[in-house]
């Protein structure tokens, strides 16, 4: 028999579309040439790739030449922060972030430290947004780029990257954004957006994992982060992920296919659980803002317990989730996006993520409302925190 | 990641509970770190421990080490429980991953500090019994580090 499984960790990555698989199967057995060759058979690729430029870069409202392939988000936030802040290192040493975003951009950001260079970390809200304030008021003259994530890939609170770009704009200030959990969620125009740099994943999107993409705007100049062949007009060396470009491309077309009716019915399934969850279980804390957020997300933090014991508690329901504490960070302290929130860290401790898809059920829904409240229950009979709080209030 | 017997002990956790009139409690860790252990000694006449009962806030292999830890104690003299280690809890789960090595730390201390309370309440001196530490993280951390 085949285990049941409930999947709602599509923040962490996602079900691939079968035709994604179908045109990626056909690219592998089929279309094994090197673009890079002069003969028909390696050279028909390289239209293959430029072919699915043209889609996503029709799909985000640019110009195919601003849309460079690489191994994914992390490589794209990597050299957005890290090959601009190398190119623009005369002009100033400056650099803007969040408390919240990455790793893929904090660790960048912190090797930037290393190089010399000066970076603020805005702090958020309470609510997971961006203190605009704080914002504002970290803008210097030196300030020569701005990282700040589309979307929490952890709470799902969306960023005001408009507002962003509009504040400094005629700044000569480069704005980047880190779009891995816009994108796919909502009809995105880069142009309208109005960032300079923008990255996107593959596997997020139900496409392939190992490809991205980063957004550099017409005339923006940055250093290269890899060194080799003439790939991605030399900005990018390394043969071409050839089937996973072509996975990228269309997966982010099916995605967006009827992307409306799909994010309304996840805003429906993420509601459900909501209620519930506020209903059903007592001293619970949805984290990150209700309304701002993607359709898709979900975390709470559920007081006295622990979020890793909670996981092991629902994958052995077959429900697949994931949590900010310690034990799954892979250190002794929880995850910087709840700590960034001001949450305390034994709240922090005690987060679940619930991301919900497309591919999401409302009978799947009711399956976790169905396992969550009594793992809850469970773990908290077992914790010496609840105790002292049971007793603290004079119950027992 | 985990054994088959640390899920086992995780989803079907021996001794969970409180002890009322407890001989000794011990409580270890601290909830920034996301782990707190208390155990909950019945010692009798002969110094023989009857009943042990632990409640554990943390990760599952928190839970698990309690929960065996409570078992390799229970039935044994004071002395005897002195000598379960943080590496024999760990052994009898059929081990554990590298990185939830201090979970059984705690586990060890928690047992070590109820013995303490143990027997400061009865103004009695155990061989080779020390004072708990404030916070073992500390010590974990330095040893990693």
């Amino acid at each position: 028999m085949k285990e049941k499984i409930v999947y709602f960790d599509n923040a962490a990555t996602t079900k691939m579309h079968d035709s994604v698989i179908e045109e990626m199967i056909d690219i592998y057995k089929n279309e094994y040439g090197n673009p890079s060759s002069v003969y028909d058979f390696g050279n028909r690729v390289k239209s293959i790739i430029e072919n699915s430029r043209i889609s996503i870069a029709n799909n985000l409202g640019v110009e195919p030449k601003e849309i460079y392939f690489t191994s994914g988000a992390t490589e794209a936030d990597n050299w957005a922060v890290l090959g601009t802040a190398r190119k623009f290192k005369n002009k100033g040493k400056h650099i803007i972030t969040s408390t919240i975003e990455h790793h893929a951009v904090l660790h960048s950001a912190e090797q930037l430290e290393k190089e010399g260079f000066e970076v603020t970390y805005v702090p958020v809200r309470a609510d997971g947004i961006l203190n605009f304030e704080e914002f504002k008021k970290a803008v210097r003259d030196d300030t020569i780029l701005i990282s700040i994530m589309a979307v929490n890939n952890e709470i799902g609170t969306i960023q005001p990257i408009r507002e962003i770009v509009e504040y400094v704009k005629g700044k000569g200030i480069l704005v980047h954004t880190d779009a891995v959990q816009l994108i796919g969620k909502d009809h995105v125009d880069i142009k309208e957006l109005g960032v300079d740099m923008l990255s996107l994943s593959g596997h997020k999107i139900h496409g392939p994992k190992g490809v991205g993409a980063l957004y550099i705007r017409k005339g923006v100049q940055l250093e290269n982060l890899i060194f080799g062949g003439g790939q991605e007009k030399k900005k990018r060396p390394g043969t071409e992920n050839v089937a996973g470009i072509v996975g990228l491309a269309k997966a982010l077309e099916i995605t967006l296919d009827n992307l409306d009716e799909k994010e309304k019915r996840i805003l429906e399934i993420r509601e459900y659980i909501i209620d519930n969850i506020l209903e059903k279980i007592p001293y619970v804390r949805l984290n990150g803002c209700r309304q701002n957020r993607i359709p898709g997300n979900v975390n709470f933090s559920f007081s006295f317990i622990e979020g890793e014991s909670m996981l092991l508690a629902l994958d052995m329901y077959g429900i697949c989730a994931s949590s900010g504490s310690a034990c799954t960070s892979g250190s002794l302290d929880p995850s910087h996006v709840l700590l960034g929130i001001g949450l305390p860290h034994e709240i922090a401790h005690g987060s679940l993520r619930i991301s919900i898809s497309e591919y999401s059920t409302m009978e799947e829904a009711d399956y976790l409302l169905e396992k969550l409240p009594n793992i809850i229950e469970k773990l908290r009979e077992m914790s010496p925190l609840y105790e002292d709080f049971l007793n603290n209030k004079g119950v027992n | 990641m985990y054994s088959k017997k640390v899920m086992d002990y995780f989803m079907n956790p021996r001794n969970m509970g409180e002890i009322e009139d407890a001989s000794g409690v011990g409580t270890v860790g601290n909830a920034k770190c996301g782990d707190i252990m208390r155990i909950y000694l019945k010692v009798n006449d002969k110094g023989i421990i009857e009943d042990v009962k632990f409640k554990t806030f943390g990760c599952g292999a928190a839970i698990a080490t309690s929960s065996m830890a409570t078992e390799l104690v229970i039935g044994k003299t004071v002395e005897e429980a002195l000598t379960i280690t943080n590496k024999k809890v760990a052994e009898a789960l059929d081990g554990l991953p590298a990185n939830k090595v201090h979970c059984s730390l705690l586990a060890e201390e928690a047992i070590n500090a109820a013995l303490w309370d143990y027997a400061e309440k009865n103004n009695i001196k155990i061989e080779g019994l020390k004072k708990p530490k404030e916070d073992i993280h500390e010590e974990y951390l330095e040893v990693e580090e």
